[in-house]
């Protein structure tokens, strides 16, 4: 009978643990958001239905230095990409007041970039992006402030990261933009949006990156 | 008799007390009146770019902690808030050389109570900045703004 208690007492611990590291290890493996597709592959003479998820489609623009910036660059690393101008009255110094704790604790982390897209083609020259930077005490390009063309960057922010930006006179600075940081994959997928407005969330953001960074490849 | 004496002191005392404490709590009322409006006004108006806790942001944004600065320009900050900065400012020794927007809509009142809250707050202490000082202090600026 004491035997036989103590065999069932064992069998419920294993039950315990084996649910408790189930959870563990699920929680600590971000989401892949966005649209995705299944797609039927034939290898081998098999047919294998795989999940094709959304990924950030190349782009070309200029950064701070005048150099081009492609998505060459962002390959393998993983990056927080939002979208700004510099004139920005409302939101955007709370976001870079933000992102800048980000920066600081990312410094010098090869594995980590930043993005930040200019939605005022017109305004925000190269010059004056690195203008920004530096009063901002952004050193080097580790974190990227890009300028493209009102459709390129308008369409990569509504359609690949899902963050809405438009013209509007009658707003303050001359555009509406949410705040949203976009957490991207070293494959280019979106694993989190974190409102950039809010310190909270922010610190959500980083740690999900060190979830992110510590992430194997399948 | 003692008894009755020590009794009367100890009423006059109080007497006293709460007369001094009643003057004192109508213009602590008045302070605290301005603080708490100000620090809702300044929630929704300036702490995006100032920051909670006024500490401005890298050489864009000034922080409001430089309390030299606050002390000196004590009768200008209310034609700041209202009009804005187009101009090169020096705080804490740093220059800041870009536009501060004008908040044009603020009421003399709404502008006396985000000055009390910032001369008040990090690690400013200004006291009490009333409406009518507010009134005389934009009077003055907006001859120079027109």
């Amino acid at each position: 009978m004491n035997n036989r208690t103590s065999i069932a007492f064992t069998f419920l611990c294993f039950i315990f643990f084996s649910f408790f590291t189930s959870c563990n290890s699920d929680s600590t493996r971000l989401p892949i958001l966005g649209n995705r597709e299944a797609v039927t592959k034939i290898v081998d003479g098999k047919s294998y239905t795989d999940t094709v998820y959304q990924t950030i489609p190349s782009f070309r623009f200029i950064n701070q230095d005048g150099k081009v910036v492609t998505g060459k660059d962002f390959k393998g690393k993983i990056y927080v990409a939002d979208f700004f101008f510099t004139s920005c009255p409302s939101i955007c110094p709370v976001m870079h007041r933000n992102m800048l704790k980000l920066y600081d604790k990312y410094k010098g982390n090869d594995q980590v970039k930043i993005a930040s897209h200019t939605i005022d083609y017109k305004t925000d020259t190269p010059e004056k992006l690195k203008a920004y930077a530096t009063k901002l005490g952004v050193e080097g390009t580790q974190w990227e402030f890009l300028r493209g063309s009102r459709d390129s960057v308008y369409t990569l922010a509504e359609k690949s990261y899902l963050v809405a930006v438009n013209e509007d006179k009658n707003a303050p600075g001359g555009f509406v933009h949410q705040g949203w940081f976009i957490l991207v994959d070293g494959k280019g997928r979106l694993r989190g949006a974190y409102d950039g407005t809010q310190e909270d969330q922010v610190s959500t953001l980083m740690d999900d990156m060190d979830i992110l960074l510590k992430e194997k490849d399948e | 008799m003692n008894k009755n004496r020590g009794l009367f002191i100890i009423f006059m005392f109080t007497a006293v007390c709460s007369l001094v404490y009643s003057c004192q709590s109508e213009r602590e009322l008045n302070y605290a009146r301005y603080y708490t409006n100000g620090k809702k006004l300044y929630d929704i108006s300036c702490q995006n770019c100032h920051g909670k806790n006024g500490e401005g942001l890298g050489q864009l944004i000034p922080p409001l902690t430089d309390t030299l600065y606050i002390q000196k320009n004590i009768n200008s900050i209310a034609c700041t808030i209202k009009f804005g900065i187009n101009d090169i400012i020096k705080v804490h020794g740093v220059t800041y050389a870009e536009q501060m927007p004008p908040n044009s809509q603020l009421a003399d009142i709404d502008i006396a109570a985000l000055v009390t809250y910032i001369s008040n707050s990090f690690g400013n202490q200004q006291g009490l900045y009333e409406v009518n000082q507010a009134s005389v202090d934009l009077k003055k600026c907006e001859e120079v703004y027109k």
